[in-house]
């Protein structure tokens, strides 16, 4: 089964069009890497495929389910770290992980083992807006995690985290945790290294859609000028 | 849809964070209380009366309760548009109504903090009557208010909070909405906050309270999952 299948996918605002003629398939356990500058309409692909905007043209199907009409087939399925961390700040980690586990009818116990290997228990409770970003950012990857989805929707999703901090969320987001993936990144060989596919967007349509081993860096630095 | 959280197993994780972040933050029930305090303290200089009672009474209590509930009213939903709280409660497999009944139970528990204050300051500032046997007749009727407060006003903070002018849209449209509640609020407890504590028509009003309650409950209730959609 192919973990996305995207034909002719189009969303706008008003009048603007932030995403335009997309068609792509992922296969499961693949890594899609989207390209782009700011406003080619990378954001505005992840959150259609969270079901938490409504295509208004072409045909979306995640994890077999087709958007916007089995939208309720896929929540659950798939964890989103965007730019933000959709964590209240006046809660502590430890409490916002705790919501969430009951929202997706999630134990306590994965909300410890979390804790555990991101290393933020003696952290976690406190207030999450006495944290650093990149605490806070470990706490959005535990969010994103807490109910083991088949799909991640990642952007750039290394943002605020230090070497040791990447190294330390690769297990549960990088290509070792075995999940389907979708990463909007901003890093050509970063990006290109965890790519199975590369979509690059330009204006909100596609300028580049191809295996990654048939990409190079320098093609894809040519998206941003 | 098809959720795969229970319904009420939802609420309840819901009512739990939203009873935490105003623990910590005291935004709402606090403003709520000292606005609605402090109005009373503007109505006993103004009036220059030693006491009041009956329609006087009771309309001065159910129009201090509306204008200090709008104050909560417009903060319910405002940590959820700023922090992400939507998104991250719709990427869950659960009910969307859920999210409705608990910012619900949340306003009417902000509404019964807010009178638990309000109501014996009230009783000390302004009424010459003894509240004693008048409270079983305003903790209902009350009640019933809190509750159409609080369905109309979460139905009306979904609306508004996504837009730039939710501090005027929420109050401009709640308003309107919130009359009936008053009338019939201050209607059913007016002759109990008289001298003779008279029961009169108080029954009838209650009822037309229910039944608003009912009626919007439905209402929003039907309409409450359109307004998360995108």
């Amino acid at each position: 089964m192919a973990a996305l299948q995207l034909e002719r996918v189009a969303r706008h605002y008003g009048e603007r069009e932030a995403l335009s003629d997309v068609s792509l398939t992922l296969q499961e356990g693949a890594t899609l890497v989207v390209f782009g500058p700011n406003g080619a309409g990378k954001t505005t692909l992840l959150r259609v495929l969270a079901t938490l905007l409504r295509p208004h043209a072409g045909t979306v199907a995640v994890l077999g389910a087709e958007l916007p009409r089995e939208a309720w087939a896929v929540r659950g399925r798939v964890g989103l770290l965007g730019h933000e961390p959709l964590l209240y700040r006046e809660l502590t980690a430890q409490e916002n992980l705790r919501f969430h586990a009951r929202l997706h009818g999630v134990g306590e116990e994965r909300v410890r083992e979390l804790l555990e290997v991101l290393r933020l228990s003696a952290r976690a409770a406190e207030p999450l807006r006495t944290l650093s970003r990149g605490l806070v950012q470990r706490v959005a990857v535990a969010r994103a995690v807490l109910h083991d989805p088949e799909l991640l929707l990642l952007d750039e999703p290394h943002s605020n985290l230090d070497p040791a901090a990447v190294e330390l969320v690769a297990p549960l987001i990088g290509a070792a945790s075995g999940r389907s993936r979708v990463i909007c990144s901003h890093d050509p060989g970063g990006g290109l290294a965890e790519a199975d596919l590369v979509l690059g967007l330009r204006g909100g349509r596609p300028a580049l859609l191809r295996a990654a081993a048939d990409v190079s860096v320098e093609e894809i630095g040519e998206l941003y000028r | 849809m098809k959720p795969t959280v229970g319904t009420w197993r939802t609420v309840g994780a819901l009512l739990r964070k939203e009873l935490l972040v105003e623990l910590r933050t005291l935004e709402s029930v606090p403003g709520m209380s000292l606005f609605a305090v402090s109005t009373f303290v503007v109505f006993h200089f103004a009036l220059n009366r030693s006491s009041i009672e009956g329609d006087t009474a009771s309309g001065i209590l159910w129009v201090t309760l509306l204008f200090a509930s709008i104050l909560g009213i417009n903060r319910l939903f405002v940590a959820d548009a700023e922090q992400g709280g939507f998104d991250g409660f719709l990427l869950a497999p659960v009910d969307r109504s859920a999210m409705f009944l608990a910012k619900v139970l949340t306003l009417v528990a902000y509404l019964v903090a807010l009178e638990l204050v309000a109501v014996p300051a009230f009783a000390l500032l302004l009424l010459g009557a003894p509240l004693g046997p008048a409270l079983g007749n305003l903790t209902v009727t009350l009640l019933l208010g809190d509750i159409g407060v609080a369905v109309i006003g979460t139905l009306v903070a979904a609306l508004a909070v996504r837009t730039r002018a939710r501090d005027l849209l929420g109050p401009l449209l709640a308003l309107p909405l919130l009359v009936p509640i008053v009338i019939g609020g201050a209607r059913a407890t007016a002759p109990s906050l008289s001298a003779a504590h008279a029961s009169g028509a108080a029954a009838r009003w209650l009822l037309t309270l229910g039944l608003y309650d009912l009626l919007f409950g439905l209402i929003a209730y039907a309409l409450f999952d359109f307004l998360l959609e995108d």
